[in-house]
């Protein structure tokens, strides 16, 4: 054989589909190589004689590659960009080389070639499946913090990237009549078949390039041509076509409801340079009419011992690295299979000049064409035979046989060995979409059964074994007339065998893997057993086989066979773990996309937002509002502001942004009625121009919202909400008024982004506004506390109130919301000669704790009820009904032993308690405490010259003036228990 | 996600433009303060929560912002029909008769439990 050396010594000239002159230069642990344009990075590395490329999870056993697909479960690779596009866990099998890749092994240390680690193969004895469950029990605390953080350094694969993510993801919506999954020679024909009929159709394929299995099988001819070159022809004509859409490195990860599949593509983890408006990977979303499943089958490994060093792979992965990218995977290939299919690889190795000294099958007298061409070429074939074990350590070097009938062993000397167990067809997608497989026991597989959904498999993963009825089944499942293809040869997915192989049965200690990935070994699924778990869901989560990244797509069936004889049950009734999404790993990159920074929640910003930021004011998060938080001076800091601006409100004035209030109006002949069920709160007798302060239940009588309700007109109030509640409440009030009482005429528009809200608050508040407003009479009697009036301030329209969440004499001005920054700042200029200060959100809690105002979803928590929260009476005692009325009659509600709202005085006035800190009644009693209650609002309150509180407390109203306490880690705070209010207890600055 | 649709829009669209909410023909007592604790413990916290064909309250949110009912089944997501709020509870067993047969797993239907709040 002709060796090319360019791009790896292991490359054979004129095999393969690579252009030798195409080379591409890359590194693996810092070692340049030199690979061909199309190679992946495992035909690469094996190219240039590669095979050891990681060290295995728990044992650190060394590891090759064993396929060419999705379903690697061992080559697993660091790739890395720069700093932050670094990506770890690459399958070597589907990562493409490009110019300047830089590929690194995994969890080995120091180095790949001598690995620290690997001391766990030697104790693996006391290393068995399920040995966390057992050694590291005891002492309780040291799980967290020793034994699980040490097990998870050594153990875990790849290295998280430190940085974040640079690179871009986008993301499409599509919909099709026909969405075919598998560009193998049955994903084409069914969608040559759909496409001639004028079907929207979409195909796509994980791997590069469309074709399959056709991509190694040599000896398929379909329509005259070539397998490969029929695929090739096919991609070709159907990317011709304006109703067909074609996404090559694209994988079908997700099938969910009502035929949505999810895709991801991957746009540029080829590409050497890609241009810097490029995503990374697209994700789609796909909605199909239907779904044709053309998923392919996959290879099984044989399990026998020591069956993981490096050099030992799948025969099909053989065969596609020697006819795909022109690479031999040896040049002494062993053959070790118990069905058919691996002949063929090995047939195309001995006819590229690879030196094949023997193929070992484990069946007694298998005969076929395929056999006896083997035969034909001098092929040694021992059948009745096991491979018992491979020797090497960092690379196999030779192969231990036996007959299966007894006798002696044998050694032969190979320097790589290719296996095949038979196939396992791919259901992943036909289970996740909730379909139920069947077993097939006369080819000892699982088939689709039960379809749930839209849907139809064709070919190898729905057990159609025959490249022409494969094909002729894919041509109906497309719905289309396209005549009929003629196609012969191809691998005969039947026959093989599942479980351990002779040498690695029942009785034996060899460490022979079924899960390469996760380090089970047959007998750690024996153990599983022996330990008691029976159910196939338990033994995979004692032993963790399949729970790794590839979710045991080589492994599943040989565990659950080793399981089922261990069970001594047949496998259909040990049963199959569900299949779930995703179908390989997805980058978190494609699932979060565009929703990221700016993109992750829409921001809202206030009229007046500018000139906050404008006045340098920190910016409080509440709810998706932006919401100023208080005005630092110069050489101000937080507490130094707030001080000044709580001290100013009560002396002068404050000017507060209010906008981010709820507000909803609320319209029609019956709205003051539905308001009366909507709210505790009486409503037909509030006069026009009058305001109540409302609280909303939900029907377990619990607070739901408050806030204060204007009546403008007999039949239209002006609602306001919590910043937070205002979309709940209106899907709250929604939801009665359509479907409990709907005979009610009654229409709720959100105005919540249509007013700018302006708060002018204290004393001096209404000399400041008076000049600026026409048409409404300020005095006292005309416009008491708690009124509205329609008219104009700075020439136009407002809904002025008079109210206070201060507990001073105040307005809030409503005007349109884009007048609001213009009126606010007339009103300022307006305010400062009187002293009118800024004043942020920290101010606003402040002041409205010193008057005893609560906060819903401050001081309540959804379960607290207006009694609780000393709001008895703001309850229409004559009212029959309104939501919550029931609720609130509810024994456990109206018992001793609520938990109610009161204040709180430190016996030190200077301390300020923590809110959320918890009460105790006495701080004597031995750790666990019984706790009575905790702090729910806490402030600094300039305005007392001393520190207040509110709390949720059991009994709270019954321990007026009793001292509790508040354990602290820094020592216990003494309280006085106290009413709410601690400015103004007599409310008289209201009335300005 | 789903495709629902909307009876009062009449069309399909995803369920990005909608959220559930809850179980279906609750009735709320129009005497409710005289209910008793167990009829109004059983309006207020108790659910069918059915395997199988279950009649939900659905709001076209970002939409028409109309509340309906639908029927669905539990286990295979599958909606048999929509209907508009404060219509009756249609008949399954004409539905389902009257159903392209499917393969699915058979479902477990469960006579509904009869709340005295609808007799």
């Amino acid at each position: 054989m002709v060796h090319s050396t360019h791009s790896g010594s292991n490359r054979i000239a004129g095999v393969g589909r690579l252009t030798p002159a195409k080379t591409v230069r890359f590194t693996f642990d810092g070692q340049n190589l030199t690979g061909l344009e199309g190679d992946t990075l495992a035909s690469a590395l094996i190219a240039n004689g590669i095979h050891l490329v990681g060290r295995s999870f728990k044992y650190h056993r060394p590891r090759g590659i064993l396929s060419a697909g999705s379903e690697e479960p061992n080559a697993l690779i660091d790739i890395e960009r720069d700093k932050s596009r670094k990506q770890p866990n690459v399958r070597a099998t589907v990562q493409e080389i490009y110019d300047g890749l830089k590929a690194k092994s995994q969890n080995r240390w120091p180095s790949l070639t001598f690995d620290i680690g690997a001391i766990n193969d030697v104790f693996s004895p006391m290393l068995p499946a399920g040995f966390y469950y057992k050694t590291f029990m005891w002492p309780k605390f040291a799980w967290k913090s020793i034994y699980e953080p040490k097990i998870r350094a050594a153990a875990g694969l790849g290295v998280v990237p430190g940085e974040p993510d640079t690179d871009r993801y986008s993301n499409r919506f599509a919909h099709c009549d026909v969405l075919v999954v598998g560009a193998g020679a049955a994903g084409l024909a069914a969608a040559l078949s759909a496409a001639s009929t004028g079907a929207q159709v979409i195909l796509c394929d994980e791997q590069s390039e469309v074709g399959g299995a056709l991509r190694y099988e040599t000896d398929v001819k379909i329509d005259g041509l070539s397998g490969y070159d029929w695929a090739v022809a096919t991609y070709a004509k159907l990317r011709g076509m304006a109703n067909v859409r074609v996404l090559t490195r694209t994988t079908a990860f997700g099938y969910y409801a009502q035929n949505f599949v999810s895709l991801v593509e991957r746009i540029s983890d080829h590409l050497s340079r890609p241009a810097a408006e490029m995503p990374r990977e697209r994700l789609w979303q796909v909605r199909a009419k239907k779904v044709v499943l053309a998923t392919g089958a996959i290879e099984r490994h044989m399990v026998f011992a020591n069956n993981d060093r490096p050099g030992i792979m799948l025969a099909s992965a053989a065969r596609l690295f020697l006819n795909q990218y022109g690479v031999a995977v040896g040049r002494k290939v062993g053959v070790y299979t118990a069905n058919d299919s691996a002949y063929a690889a090995a047939i195309d190795l001995k006819r590229a000049g690879v030196d094949v000294p023997v193929i070992v099958d484990t069946r007694d007298s298998p005969s076929s064409a395929v056999i006896e061409e083997a035969r034909s070429l001098g092929i040694d074939i021992l059948t009745g035979h096991a491979v018992y074990s491979a020797g090497g350590k960092r690379r196999v070097s030779s192969i231990s046989i036996k007959p299966n009938n007894g006798g002696n062993e044998r050694k032969i000397v190979v320097d790589a060995l290719i296996m095949s167990a038979g196939w396992t067809p791919s259901v992943h997608l036909f289970s996740q979409s909730r379909g139920k497989v069947a077993w097939d026991a006369a080819n000892e597989r699982f088939l689709p059964g039960t379809y749930a959904q839209d849907c139809i498999s064709i070919g190898a993963c729905n057990g159609t074994d025959n490249l022409q009825s494969a094909i002729d089944e894919a041509l109906v499942a497309g719905g289309g007339q396209t005549g009929a293809l003629a196609a012969t040869g191809g691998t005969n997915w039947i026959s093989g065998m599942i479980g351990s192989a002779p040498g690695a049965g029942a009785n034996t200690t060899v460490k022979a893997f079924v899960d390469f990935q996760n380090d089970v070994t047959a007998k750690d699924v024996r153990l599983a057993v022996r330990e008691g778990m029976h159910s196939i869901e338990h033994i995979k989560r004692f032993t963790t086989n399949g729970m790794a990244t590839d979710q045991g797509k080589t492994s599943n069936l040989h565990g659950l066979a080793i399981a089922a004889e261990a069970l001594d049950k047949p496998i259909p009734a040990v049963g199959l773990t569900t299949f779930r999404a995703p179908f390989t790993p997805v980058t978190f990159g494609a699932i979060v996309n565009h929703a990221r920074h700016d993109l992750f929640d829409p921001t809202r910003r206030t009229p007046m937002h500018a000139w906050h930021e404008a006045q340098g004011a920190p910016f409080e998060d509440v709810g998706q509002w932006k919401r100023a938080w208080y005005y630092p001076q110069a050489g101000e800091d937080m507490h130094a502001a707030v001080n000044r601006e709580c001290v100013a409100v009560r002396n002068h004035a404050g000017i507060f942004d209010a906008s981010t209030l709820g507000k909803i109006e609320v319209v029609g002949p019956d709205s003051a009625k539905f308001l009366e069920l909507l709210y505790t709160n009486p409503w037909e007798k509030l006069g026009v121009g009058r305001c109540r302060y409302g609280i909303m239940l939900r029907e377990d009588g619990f607070i739901y919202d408050d806030g204060v309700v204007g009546r403008l007109a007999e039949d239209r109030f002006h609602v306001t909400t919590t910043t937070g509640g205002a979309p709940r409440v209106m899907h709250h009030m929604e939801d009665y008024l359509q479907t409990e009482f709907p005979h009610l005429n009654v229409w709720l528009t959100s105005t919540t982004e249509q007013w700018a809200v302006i708060a002018v608050q204290g004393p001096k508040a209404r000399e400041i506004i008076a000049p600026l407003v026409e048409g409404i009479d300020l005095s006292n009697e005309a416009m008491p506390h708690m009124s509205v009036r329609e008219g104009k301030i700075c020439g136009v329209p407002t809904r002025l109130f008079r109210m206070s969440f201060t507990g001073e004499a105040g307005y809030e001005i409503n005007v349109p919301a884009d007048y609001g920054k213009a009126v606010w700042e007339a009103v300022y200029e307006q305010g400062k000669p009187h002293g009118l200060t800024p004043y942020g959100t920290e101010t606003m809690h402040v002041l409205r704790a010193e008057k005893g105002y609560i906060i819903v979803g401050q001081d309540t928590d959804g379960t607290v009820t207006p009694q609780d929260a000393g709001l008895t009476w703001a309850i229409g005692k004559n009212k029959t009904d309104y939501v919550g009325i029931r609720g609130l009659l509810r024994r456990d509600l109206v018992s001793d032993g609520r938990k109610q709202l009161v204040g709180l005085k430190t016996v030190d006035p200077k301390v300020v308690l923590e809110e959320g800190a918890q009460i105790v009644a006495n701080p004597n009693q031995p750790v666990p405490m019984t706790m009575i209650g905790h702090v729910t609002s806490s402030y600094w309150s300039e305005n007392c010259g001393r520190s207040i509180a509110l709390a949720l407390v059991i009994d709270g109203t019954k321990r007026l003036g009793e001292r509790l306490y508040v354990p602290m880690p820094n020592g216990v705070i003494e309280v006085e228990v106290t009413g709410m209010v601690f400015f103004d207890e007599k409310g008289e600055r209201l009335n300005g | 996600m789903l495709l629902i649709k909307c009876p009062y829009c009449e069309e399909e669209r995803p369920e990005l433009e909608f959220r559930n909410a809850g179980e279906a023909h609750l009735v709320r007592n129009s005497s409710i303060i005289e209910q008793s604790d167990e009829d109004f413990a059983s309006f207020l916290y108790f659910r069918q929560n059915p395997k199988g064909l279950q009649f939900e309250r659905w709001r076209h949110i970002h939409g028409c912002g109309r509340f309906f009912n639908a029927v669905r089944d539990s286990v295979s997501d599958k909606f048999l029909t929509v209907y508009k709020a404060g219509e009756p509870k249609p008949d399954v067993e004409a539905l389902l008769a009257g159903r392209v047969p499917s393969d699915a797993e058979p479902v477990k239907r469960r006579a509904p439990r009869t709340k005295k709040a609808e007799l």
